[in-house]
């Protein structure tokens, strides 16, 4: 442990106080949006649109690699990919909900297809297991940057239209009769959360992204009274797991994200199960 | 008189058709301001795609609809809307007062929330549902929480109060005490209750509407209007059938019409 602290204030060793504030920024776009992903009931559309994201980056590194498009970041094409498969899986979603389910799964796969085959097609050696699994050295000073902005529009968005994104996931039809743009509210957490999910993967990586924005909120969802709570419960727990995962990962030599989402998940599943223990013995208690 | 109040939703020659199915043709009806009205047709009859409409949720293809005076989308604030709520999601963390507090959220406001909470109480009281301000929305029953979703409908103090199938799966403690929160109300606020259940004409009920009628050469429905009847010696109100529509409409059981 003493040693995790000298690593993590040595000036020679930035990646692993780069991945702590990672986790840090992360565990507030994790808390909040997951939140909001969890009451919404739309973690399979994220799901989908953080495995279509490697279609962007495949892309991405091709044109890169191949001089089509010189030094064209990942993160570019990851960000493109994520907006527009939001944009189509929330068009779907709100005018075709009887094609919702093929057509996020359909996203899902040739987004994913479509990155393997350009990852296989660029010059070079591309390992796509780094941004499918996430990998700390990764992390970059821009990186910390772009996810601290997030999180500041992120917070400005949840406590400016707090009112309006819990009407709208408690009970949208009513929310409509009051006059909020239910379709509108949707989609801009759709499209925030395809950029999250692009700026997040660098920490835990794509296929995790998705635990990670479920797991913290439903462990908040049992101790929590509302959906504020659960944003800062959510927020606690994920700083919790991350800042875990990252002591765990360096002292056992593991890696990172995989160690925090088996934390999450970990402590999630102790939570149901105790919930559902303590629903057996009061239906079992005499009344 | 009646016919002296102003209209409260008037629906002329609406037709709504989804793509490939006529829902709605040639629905023409009106009530006023402060009845209480009867909306009655069995499932699949078009009463949502109707509910939708006066909601603003859906817009007419041909006629027109007019909401107190105005037009829906500019005086649906008007209305307190009470739904099934079937979809509810119990997992979802929220108190009965987060619920309530609700019925004030518009496209903007961020109001102060000690002033929503004022108004919060004042409606859970109309509902008889004070003692319940904090606990988990969960926690209720479901009559419980359907006269929870009563107060979030009155909490803005609206002129008309629309109710979806309030009954339903509703215990008989609740809906007593419902029909004594709509009591309250009849004559100040106009009370809309929309159902499948052919049965349900209280003794509040001044007027019925019932959408089962497709004319002659038309595919959509249409909504008619039923007389009603006390019967001596008996608080609930019978449905006359109006003398020119056959007997089968609305398939009320014959024990029921007159």
């Amino acid at each position: 442990m003493n040693g995790f602290f000298e690593i993590l204030f040595s000036p020679d060793v930035p990646f692993i106080r780069n991945a702590l504030f990672a986790g840090v920024l992360s565990s507030i776009l994790f808390g909040i949006l997951g939140s909001v992903v969890t009451v919404k009931r739309i973690a399979g559309l994220a799901g989908a649109i953080s495995h279509a994201v490697l279609g962007g980056i495949g892309l991405a590194l091709y044109l890169s690699a191949t001089k089509i498009v010189p030094n064209l970041s990942p993160m570019v094409g990851a960000i493109v990919f994520a907006l527009l498969s939001a944009l189509l899986i929330g068009a779907v979603s709100l005018k075709s909900k009887q094609r919702e389910d093929t057509v996020i799964q359909a996203i899902w796969a040739i987004g994913m297809s479509i990155g393997v085959l350009f990852m296989a097609k660029t010059p070079g050696y591309t390992d796509p297991s780094s941004y499918l699994f996430g990998n700390i050295l990764l992390i970059s000073s821009r990186d910390l940057v772009l996810l601290a902005i997030l999180d500041v529009i992120v917070l400005f968005l949840a406590w400016r239209f707090y009112p309006q994104i819990e009407a709208t996931s408690f009970d949208e039809e009513f929310a409509a009769v009051r006059g909020i743009p239910t379709q509108t509210v949707f989609l801009i957490i759709l499209s925030v959360t395809a950029v999250a999910v692009v700026l997040l993967q660098t920490f835990v990586g794509i296929v995790m992204v998705i635990a990670m924005l479920t797991l913290p909120a439903g462990t908040a969802g049992y101790k929590a009274r509302n959906l504020a709570a659960m944003m800062v419960f959510s927020t606690l727990y994920s700083l919790l797991f991350s800042a875990g995962g990252l002591v765990v990962g360096w002292a056992l030599d593991l890696p990172v994200g995989a160690v925090v989402v088996v934390l999450a998940g970990l402590v999630f599943l102790s939570f149901a199960t105790a919930a559902l223990i303590k629903k057996k013995r009061s239906s079992r208690a005499p009344s | 008189m009646i016919t002296e109040v102003p209209v409260a939703l008037q629906f002329k020659d609406v037709a709504f058709a989804y793509p490939s199915l006529q829902i709605l043709e040639d629905v023409t009806f009106h009530f006023h301001q402060g009845e209480f009205i009867a909306l009655v047709g069995p499932n699949g009859s078009g009463k949502t795609t109707l509910l939708k409409l006066i909601l603003g949720l859906e817009e007419a293809q041909e006629g027109t609809i007019e909401l107190m005076g105005g037009s829906v989308k500019a005086m649906r604030p008007t209305i307190g809307y009470v739904p099934q709520h079937a979809t509810y999601d119990p997992s979802f963390p929220i108190s009965v007062i987060e619920v309530v507090m609700m019925g004030l959220v518009d496209s903007k406001s961020r109001l102060k929330k000690q002033e929503l909470r004022a108004k919060a109480i004042e409606a859970l009281k109309q509902v008889e549902l004070e003692e319940l301000v904090d606990r988990p929305y969960s926690q209720l029953s479901g009559g419980q929480r359907r006269r929870v979703l009563v107060a979030r409908a009155l909490v803005s103090n609206p002129k008309m109060l629309i109710l979806d199938e309030p009954t339903a799966n509703m215990d008989k403690e609740s809906e007593g005490r419902l029909y004594s929160t709509l009591a309250r109300l009849k004559g100040e606020t106009t009370i809309l209750i929309v159902t499948h259940d052919r049965l349900f004409v209280s003794d509040l009920t001044d007027r019925v509407f019932c959408i089962d009628v497709t004319a002659e050469g038309r595919k959509g429905r249409t909504v008619v209007q039923h007389a009603l009847e006390t019967i001596e010696g008996d608080s609930q109100k019978r449905v006359r059938h109006d003398v020119e529509i056959s007997a089968d409409f609305c398939a009320y059981p014959r024990e029921m019409t007159v």
